[in-house]
């Protein structure tokens, strides 16, 4: 090697260095700043709403005195919307999902289906809003209703649930179809007696996850009409309702700051829900991953 | 749904368990396979006809608001006031709010994801890694009214000491948490075009004397590029169909201006202050959220096929 070109590559090599440790160190920063904005998010949720945490704030009606609002009717409208929506998009969704795993031919209507199926999950949640107000609400005369909402969320949901399910029949093992039908099952005996139970734990996780997007979600509901003031429960399909995230927003959107720490409280009572559908969802997750040895 | 694993016996009990089919069942059976399919078939369609619907909806309900409203004044007009007298019914103050606050989520997302993209897939320890996707899967999963109540009683109160001529609703806040709720897809999807990127290409160059500095982003990033672009148009899109985050931090005037610290509003947000007021069917309100709806729809359609187009060239590309 030459030996004038030697501090030169020492030089360089020490350039090198620092510019590598530089990044690594920016990287760890950045990694370290979205840490820090969720815990400063979730610790202010928690101060601003905690002291407003209580008995009466789960066994109390809206109300113009934010000493005296609650959200009973909020906190049962989104579990009665969470399980109906479930209950008419879960079998939608993994038959869509059977079909095209299991049954589907190449062909252009099935690749039509697919595209669509991707293009659906990224409209716009609002634009569904505007589908559900003037199909359910308007056309098929829903009114503003728990039915109408949910039927407005599973047309939401339906792309994720989809996708989900076709991901936990693909973990299915041929060798399983194969033996069934060797021994003369039907297609449909196959997916129904084999396929399906190997499959569920891990599309029950999919299902789980996708339904906590439902929960979440505040603006289609906005758009056909769950804001609306209810001293009451929801006792039949067709009654109106409100549901924790548009009560929630409806709290934000007042000045007053006694409404701001009802809202946080709510937020809390909305995560921690999230977050129990999450841990069951993990737990069944893994508990399947343990499973998948054959 | 025991804990026991699947294996041969299971499968000759599930076999057992199947009714039998007896030479008199056989028709039985037959039918029942082909109900089954035309209702799986059934399933699967819904999908189209929610677009089918979609479409045909937001264009017919549009219709009544083109007969009050010249295209040309829709798409070109600086002044939206449906509901005042005389009424303006410009549309783009609406696309400029919405303009405005993605710019700025993207501004904040696009640079901290790949970053966040780069560190995770090239240099992070497998455990750090392990410890890091979770929390963008918490951040993705927070619902965005929670980030809007952040963004104005959090953010805004903070930034207004900075800035001093900062508004009390404003673009600009909305916009930076809206750009932390994009963070997690982008961060991802950047990661996942990253990770795809074949070892060869990094040996290679790493081979040739290369710093790992210098590999990451002489060689790695710009094979990944492609996927990495797809990852920003579809945060973009997200934040150009977001409501609520814009809704309560970022105002609710249609304000013409490029100005970041003032209140704006964005298409979103209109669709939901009006549809949150008991708008009669028939009237010009109840049909502007359609044809705002409709642009809304066609903005975001072509983001997304963009993305999509351009993921698939990397792919092309790849094979």
């Amino acid at each position: 090697m030459n030996h004038a070109a030697q501090p030169e590559l020492t030089r360089w090599r020490a350039r090198e260095h620092r510019r590598e440790v530089a990044f690594q160190l920016i990287g760890a920063l950045v990694v370290m700043l979205a840490m820090l904005i969720l815990t400063v998010l979730l610790v202010k949720i928690l101060v601003d709403g905690f002291a407003r945490l209580g008995w009466d704030f789960f066994n109390q009606f809206a109300s113009r005195f934010p000493e005296r609002a609650g959200i009973k009717a909020a906190l049962v409208g989104s579990l009665y919307l969470m399980l109906l929506t479930a209950a008419i998009a879960v079998p939608i969704g993994v038959g869509a999902a059977v079909y095209l795993e299991e049954f589907a031919r190449r062909n252009w209507w099935t690749r039509l289906i697919e595209i669509n199926i991707t293009n659906l999950a990224g409209v716009p949640s609002i634009i569904y809003g505007l589908l559900g107000l003037q199909v359910f609400v308007r056309m098929l005369w829903m009114d503003r209703s728990l039915i109408a909402g949910a039927c407005t969320l599973v047309l939401l949901i339906l792309p994720i649930i989809i996708t989900a399910a076709r991901e936990g029949l693909r973990t299915v093992p041929n060798i399983i179809r194969y033996g069934s039908l060797a021994l003369g099952a039907t297609q449909w005996q196959t997916v129904r007696y084999t396929v399906l139970p190997v499959a569920l734990p891990s599309i029950l996780t999919g299902v789980i996850l996708s339904v906590s997007r439902a929960i979440g979600e505040t603006a289609p509901l906005l758009v056909i009409g769950a804001y609306v003031y209810i001293t009451r429960l929801p006792d039949s399909l067709t009654a109106p309702f409100t549901t924790l995230p548009v009560q929630i927003y409806d709290w934000i959107s007042r000045p007053q700051t006694s409404f701001h720490q009802n809202a946080s409280a709510g937020i809390i009572v909305l995560l921690i829900l999230l977050l129990s559908l999450n841990a069951v969802a993990i737990y069944l997750r893994n508990r399947f991953q343990k499973r998948l040895v054959l | 749904m025991g804990t026991k694993t699947v294996n041969e016996a299971e499968i000759v009990h599930a076999a057992v368990r199947m009714p039998r089919v007896s030479a008199r069942s056989r028709r039985r059976v037959r039918w029942e396979e082909r109900i089954v399919r035309a209702i799986l078939f059934l399933c699967a369609s819904v999908g189209v006809l929610t677009t089918l619907a979609i479409v045909v909806i937001l264009f017919s309900e549009s219709l009544g608001f083109f007969r009050k409203a010249s295209l040309t004044e829709f798409l070109t007009g600086r002044e939206w006031a449906p509901l005042y007298n005389p009424p303006a019914y410009g549309v783009l103050p609406l696309v400029l709010g919405t303009l405005l606050t993605s710019l700025i989520a993207l501004l904040v997302a696009g640079p901290m994801g790949l970053l966040v993209a780069v560190y995770l897939s090239e240099y992070a320890a497998p455990r750090w890694r392990r410890g890091i996707k979770p929390i963008l899967e918490v951040l993705a999963g927070i619902p965005t009214v929670v980030y809007g109540y952040f963004a104005l009683i959090f953010v805004t109160p903070l930034l207004q000491r900075v800035i001093p001529g900062l508004e009390g609703f404003n673009a600009l806040s909305a916009g930076l948490v809206m750009g932390v709720m994009i963070l997690p897809t982008i961060a991802s999807l950047s990661e996942d075009a990253l990770y795809a990127v074949p070892n060869g290409l990094r040996y290679g160059s790493l081979a040739l004397g290369a710093t790992r500095f210098q590999t990451t982003w002489g060689v790695v990033v710009p094979a990944a590029m492609s996927g990495i672009s797809s990852a920003f148009i579809l945060g973009v899109a997200r934040a150009v169909g977001e409501t609520m985050i814009v809704a309560i931090a970022a105002g609710q005037q249609a304000n013409f201006t490029f100005n970041p610290l003032r209140a704006v509003e964005t298409m979103t947000t209109y669709i939901v202050r009006v549809s949150m007021g008991d708008v009669p069917h028939g009237s010009v309100e109840y049909y502007s959220i359609f044809a705002v709806g409709l642009l809304l729809f066609v903005i975001t359609l072509i983001l997304n096929l963009f993305s999509e187009a351009v993921r698939r060239r990397y792919r092309g590309a790849r094979a």
